[in-house]
């Protein structure tokens, strides 16, 4: 993030960026340009907590008796996010889920675990089922089939007032008519709690969202960002096993959405409660979750650790839904090389392939790298830079290669940098797709657009 | 903006802006209110026209003749267990309607009786109800003796019912459209069962367009005489058959004009009242 330099004012010969059609092209470019590479700044979690600071002791009284086992997560070949331990226990398991709407299946036999402890995203384009399936968490929905496991109890046609769970609304669903402190006390209210412990942990809950002093507000006087913090005090107040999120940052402006992101993992990882997360911004769900399963059509297209879903899409449709991918067919030639319209390239040595088999590379528009002369590098290859787009924080390139275009995104360095180089319109430049970055995917673009 | 110089321009500014709905209050709140103020003062001179003296006497003689309390006591009672059938009828019936996929054509359905004006309806009512009625053929095509039904005091109640609901529907559901209803699966989300979820999270909600309703409703059923005089024959007397006997065939206005005042003061005790529990806030509700 704090890397971009001041830079000088662009020509505006170089502000002429055209729209791209995907259709016309063989590489097929994702939408929903958010820039991944934010994630940097955020991911590393060193950001003090600004707005949930964690009262002294409210730990003890949110999760009272246990400490939770602690165990690391499964062995991957990439590790969780912040490297964090998660319980061994399961919170939310889905056997076999399928909900039909009319004749559409909204949720197709989704079976998934959710870990103790782990802040879990479901992520996907709208009407992929994934508000269906937390509804059916939530209790709000019954599955035609499948079974729904909170806390290894058998919960699926149990009402959402006995589940212990709660949720935190998209629209917030604050009572309009309660204070702040009434609203924040409805679910202790409800549990016939004494009055006296009821407003020691509304106290509590109004340190955690950082508004002490805003009992007697209604909540119609507040603004946006603090209407969902009371929202998610109103829900953790309750001490849930799971807390469930749907889309709670949709409604606010980008800004203070970048910083709850932050404070809401923070306060996560504090509490150590289970969140559920459901949103359609691919750029939420990296900075914040342990794991993502990302949804499309009621079905899940992949379900990992939140940089393998980044770095190994096993999906065209995975691939196109988060960030950005060029996405090449190709053709086995040999175990380890592949032809493709653009030329013949070397894979890794993990891919195997039986040669003949039809297969998509994809590689990441940031993992493409550009050279003026001509390096020493497998894949090789001359394209002609067809387009600049000037984002702010990165230069992406829009290159031409026998008539099909590729997108490669450089960081916007300072231009004195060693081995930095910018190139312009019409420039012949030698374009390197390293072999450990080329991702095979198996099966083909049918389907993969997330915004068809 | 500059502010106003002089006196004179800043009362220019007042008429200008607080002026014509002051002047359309007091033509036709204010004035006449206050003729009939003085006018339930006087007393009735040989002819029916208001001569003086001045004094209490017409509210005494109203307060004094346990006739009078008796019809007032009845007015109340049959508007208030009217507006208690309408709020009964009503209140499912705007959640319905706003819950409905097809709440256009409803509505218009609770508008229609609108088209037709009030006096050919309440006669319509007395084609249901009379000897020969569509009521007493249904009673007889079960072998049943036909009933007397009109005049009588069912009749006005039905007719009254049938009458306000609209007046009660209409301001209710527009407070109950306006209900966001993921509230209710919040509440539910929060441990409260469904009954609890309703009274809690969702009947508070309601409650202004309730009272709205309810005053929209009681209020002309209380001062009522058209329906007791077609439906209620000389059974039920209400205050407004009162009221219009005094200013019609008795020619004693200075009477009538009391007992509308009588009639005036009831209800803004009532919303006094109610202003009283609510706080200040209540009355801005209903506004």
């Amino acid at each position: 993030m704090t890397l971009n330099h001041v830079r000088l004012p662009i020509p505006p010969s170089r502000l002429r960026a055209k729209r791209i059609l995907a259709s016309s092209a063989l590489f097929v470019k994702g939408y929903g340009r958010a820039a991944i590479h934010l994630g940097s700044g955020y991911r590393a979690g060193s950001s003090p907590a600004r707005i949930f600071p964690i009262p002294e002791g409210f730990k003890k009284l949110l999760t009272g008796q246990a400490t939770r086992k602690l165990c690391p997560v499964e062995p991957t070949l990439f590790r969780s996010r912040r490297d964090r331990k998660l319980g061994e226990n399961v919170a939310v398991r889905l056997e076999g889920i399928t909900k039909r709407f009319g004749e559409q299946k909204a949720v197709d036999n989704v079976s998934l675990e959710i870990r103790d402890g782990e802040f879990f995203s479901l992520l996907g384009p709208s009407g992929c089922g994934k508000t269906t399936l937390l509804r059916m968490i939530a209790g709000f929905d019954t599955p035609d089939e499948g079974r729904v496991i909170i806390g290894g109890k058998d919960m699926t046609g149990v009402p959402p007032y006995l589940r212990p769970v709660n949720t935190v609304f998209q629209n917030y669903a604050l009572f309009p008519h309660m204070t702040v402190e009434q609203n924040i006390a409805f679910g202790l209210r409800m549990k016939k709690m004494p009055k006296d412990e009821i407003a020691r942990r509304v106290q509590w809950a109004l340190e955690l969202i950082n508004l002490p002093g805003y009992e007697k507000r209604r909540t119609d006087q507040m603004s946006g960002g603090q209407r969902q913090r009371i929202a998610l005090a109103r829900a953790l107040v309750n001490e849930p096993e799971v807390l469930l999120l749907d889309e709670p940052l949709s409604a606010l402006d980008l800004k203070l959405r970048q910083e709850l992101r932050v404070d809401l993992m923070n306060l996560q990882e504090r509490l150590g409660i289970t969140f559920i997360f459901v949103t359609h911004d691919q750029e939420e769900a990296l900075v914040m979750s342990d794991r993502i399963a990302v949804m499309n059509k009621g079905r899940i297209e992949q379900l990992g650790p939140t940089e393998e879903i980044y770095e190994l899409p096993k999906t065209a449709f995975v691939a196109r839904f988060i960030g950005d991918s060029n996405l090449i067919p190709a053709q086995a030639l040999e175990p380890r090389r592949v032809r493709t319209p653009i030329g013949e390239f070397v894979l890794d040595d993990e891919d195997a392939l039986t040669p003949g088999q039809q297969v998509l590379l994809s590689i990441r528009p940031e993992k493409i790298r550009l050279f003026r002369e001509k390096p020493s590098l497998p894949n090789v290859f001359r394209a002609t830079v067809d387009d600049i787009i000037y984002t702010g924080s990165e230069n992406q390139y829009v290159l031409r290669v026998d008539g099909q275009r590729l997108m490669c995104d450089t960081l916007n360095q300072d231009i004195q940098e060693p081995g930095h180089e910018e190139f312009t319109y019409e420039e012949e430049v030698w374009v390197a797709l390293t072999p450990e970055k080329l991702v095979v995917i198996q099966g083909g673009l049918e389907g993969s657009n997330p915004y068809a | 903006m500059r502010e106003a110089a002089t006196p004179w321009e800043r009362l220019r500014q007042m008429l200008l802006t607080v002026g014509p709905g002051a002047l359309w209050l007091g033509l036709f709140v204010l004035i006449p209110t206050l003729i009939m103020l003085v006018a339930s003062l006087m007393s009735r001179g040989s002819l029916g026209q208001l001569v003086p003296p001045l004094g209490l006497h017409n509210y005494l003689r109203f307060f004094s003749d346990p006739l009078f309390v008796e019809i007032i006591g009845r007015s109340l009672w049959i508007g208030f267990w009217s507006t208690v059938f309408i709020m009964l009828l009503g209140y499912p019936l705007a959640f319905y309607i706003a819950q409905s996929r097809h709440k256009e054509v409803l509505l218009l359905l609770v508008v229609i009786p609108f088209f037709t004006n009030f006096l050919i309806r309440v006669y319509a009512w007395i084609v249901v109800f009379q000897k020969e009625g569509l009521l007493n053929g249904l009673i007889t095509a079960f072998g049943l003796p036909p009933a007397e039904l009109l005049p009588s005091t069912l009749a006005v109640y039905v007719a009254t019912v049938y009458t306000y609901l609209p007046f009660f529907v209409l301001p209710l559901y527009a407070a109950v459209e306006r209900i966001d209803w993921s509230q209710l699966e919040a509440a539910y989300d929060l441990g409260a069962r469904p009954i609890r979820a309703f009274w809690e999270a969702i009947f508070p909600q309601t409650v202004p367009g309730l009272f709205a309703g309810f005053l929209l409703v009681f209020i002309p059923a209380v001062g009522t005489f058209v329906i007791a005089d077609l439906l209620g024959g000389g059974k039920v007397t209400l205050i407004g058959n009162l009221i219009q006997l005094q200013f019609g065939s008795a020619q004693n206005w200075a009477f009538g004009s009391a007992a509308s005042m009588v009639l005036m003061a009831m209800v803004l005790l009532g919303l006094w009242l109610y202003a009283r529990t609510q706080g200040e806030r209540g009355l801005d509700k209903l506004v």
